[in-house]
């Protein structure tokens, strides 16, 4: 017995000896490892990740409408098929919904050109198609703009020289950029009138120094992501077959 | 105390001879002691590897090798931390379709031992991170957000100590400011506290109270903010004491290898970051000796 405590009290001992013993940092190496495809695959972890990835694959890759043509931002100088095709989506999409909220109509739609993140290629349209179109979780606000504001943004979009998508708005230049004519559902900009403009959260943020956004009179956050109107548009359409119009256009 | 200190590391040292013929002889005093710290960042849901047309980054990443590499570093030092700074979320239809289930499953199969939160994880709401939180075996640390009014409330750590061959490592987790970065509908009622103080307050705890042999920061600040305000890792670094290493996000800032900053009190640390997309895994390895081998040239880093 008295051993077996002589022992505890050792350990005891040992173990406080440790305890006090500080470490003290003398040599540090950092490094970075690329991971590349010289290394082996863990196939446990391959493993685990398959029925992920085949529902995923299946879900992505199941067809939801088809492309007449193959759309790009770059055909068209103020406007193009395919940002018409987006804004026009963001609108038939929105609209009911901030009507059914609000008992208002959405005016106009306004989302940037740099927003489309690829072309619309030939044939069978996917999810996996808006997931290329829109890979960002951006939603749809709708903002209260005075018409002055809207007046400003008018003048962004003509000194933009870029096809920044547009739905229910209507725009005219002439050879030195200035505007010539703007109309709203048809209708010319009233600088009293206060319009409902639906565009994405980024831009309203001031994305693409789109400073017009703010202040506004209300905002509306429909909390609908865009790339969720895209599916839902594709899923009611037969065939995209967007054109390049009049909606924005110069004069020369 | 001293003396009484003395006292107890002598007869320790007198015991250690005295039973060493008990099968005891492996206990020594001044062996060196090498804690290996692996980390991310910004993985953005990257489960599956670049495919070869994916231009720069083609071929490259991927779970299930950064899995093999982590094996392997593990085998040959078990005294191992793997950590994460954050921006686990978001980036691939996997984020989409499963909420982040399978990014959390992925890295506790890796053993990954803790994570900060990036503004990306809010993607969902904070509700949303709240709900993959049963299938994340690893703990989220973030001294800087007070999540006192929201569901993640005691679900995050302001630090953790982790005990390794007898090496105390303290890691702490900093988030950057979500005002005008996130929408406050998704990160609601959570507040951003100052992370230059916060971080004063966590080596206050974790050097003087807890007497930490090694203090990480993990923290999703971003590297360095030129002519601005903001708070970067390499201000942080600067302006602040004791932390040994700076583990970094959020820029997705590829660096040739990890920067050696001065710290308030004009001593060398690390501030590193390992890009995005799990494209590369950061290996920081700290050599320990015991203090009665204490020379005066100090810690050297080599990089």
């Amino acid at each position: 017995m008295r051993f077996t405590h002589l022992f505890i009290l050792l350990y005891i001992f040992i173990f406080l000896g440790c305890k006090q013993e500080k470490s003290h940092l003398v040599k540090i190496e950092g490094k970075q490892i690329p991971i590349t495809d010289s290394l082996q695959s863990n196939a446990e972890i391959e493993a685990f990740i398959k029925p992920y990835k085949d529902h995923v694959t299946k879900d992505l890759d199941s067809v939801l409408a088809y492309s007449a043509h193959t759309y790009s931002k770059t055909d068209g100088d103020f406007n193009t098929a395919i940002g018409n095709f987006m804004a026009d989506a963001v609108y038939d999409e929105a609209n009911p919904i901030f009507k059914t909220r609000t008992g208002k109509d959405i005016d106009m739609v306004l989302l940037n050109y740099g927003g489309i993140r690829s072309i619309l290629p030939k044939g069978n349209i996917t999810t996996k198609t808006a997931f290329e179109l829109m890979p960002f979780e951006n939603s749809i606000v709708v903002v209260a703009l005075k018409g002055r504001q809207v007046d400003s943004l008018v003048s962004y979009l003509c000194k933009s020289k870029s096809a920044h998508p547009i739905s229910k708005l209507k725009l005219s230049i002439d050879k030195n950029f200035k505007l010539l004519n703007a109309t709203v559902k048809g209708q010319a900009i009233d600088t009293a009138k206060t319009y409902y403009v639906a565009t994405n959260d980024y831009l309203y943020n001031g994305g693409d120094h789109m400073t017009f956004f703010k202040p506004n009179d209300s905002l509306y956050n429909l909390n609908y992501k865009i790339r969720n109107i895209l599916i839902d548009y594709f899923k009611k359409a037969d065939t995209i077959n967007p054109v390049i119009d009049d909606r924005f256009v110069q004069i020369k | 105390m001293k003396r009484r200190d003395f006292i107890q590391q002598t007869t320790a040292g007198a015991a250690a001879v005295t039973i060493g013929s008990l099968g005891l002889s492996s206990f020594t005093t001044s062996k060196t002691k090498k804690i290996t710290i692996l980390h991310t960042n910004d993985v953005h849901s990257h489960i599956e590897p670049f495919g070869p047309e994916d231009g720069r980054n083609a071929n490259k990443g991927g779970v299930a090798r950064r899995a093999s590499l982590i094996e392997s570093i593990r085998n040959e030092n078990p005294d191992t931390l793997l950590l994460d700074a954050g921006d686990i979320f978001q980036g691939t239809p996997y984020f989409n379709y499963y909420g982040g289930e399978l990014e959390f499953k992925l890295m506790s199969m890796l053993k990954y031992d803790a994570a900060t939160i990036g503004n990306h994880d809010f993607d969902n709401g904070i509700d949303g991170l709240y709900a993959q939180l049963p299938h994340a075996k690893f703990s989220f640390l973030s001294a800087n957000y007070d999540f006192s009014n929201t569901v993640m409330d005691t679900h995050v750590k302001p630090y953790q100590l982790f005990n390794i061959n007898g090496i105390k490592i303290g890691v702490f987790g900093l988030g950057i400011e979500l005002e005008g970065l996130v929408d406050p509908l998704n990160f609601k009622e959570t507040k951003y506290l100052n992370p230059i103080e916060i971080s004063e307050e966590m080596t206050g705890i974790l050097k003087e109270q807890e007497q930490c042999d090694l203090i990480i920061c993990l923290s999703h600040l971003g590297y360095n903010y030129r002519n601005s305000e903001k708070i970067g890792d390499l201000k942080l670094a600067a302006s602040t004491k004791n932390i040994d290493l700076i583990i970094g996000g959020h820029t997705h800032t590829f660096l040739p290898k990890p920067t050696i900053v001065k710290n308030s009190e004009n001593k060398n640390m690390l501030v590193n970051q390992v890009g995005c997309y799990g494209i590369n895994l950061g290996k920081i390895d700290f050599y320990f000796d015991s203090e009665n081998n204490k020379t005066a040239d100090g810690t050297s880093i080599i990089v």
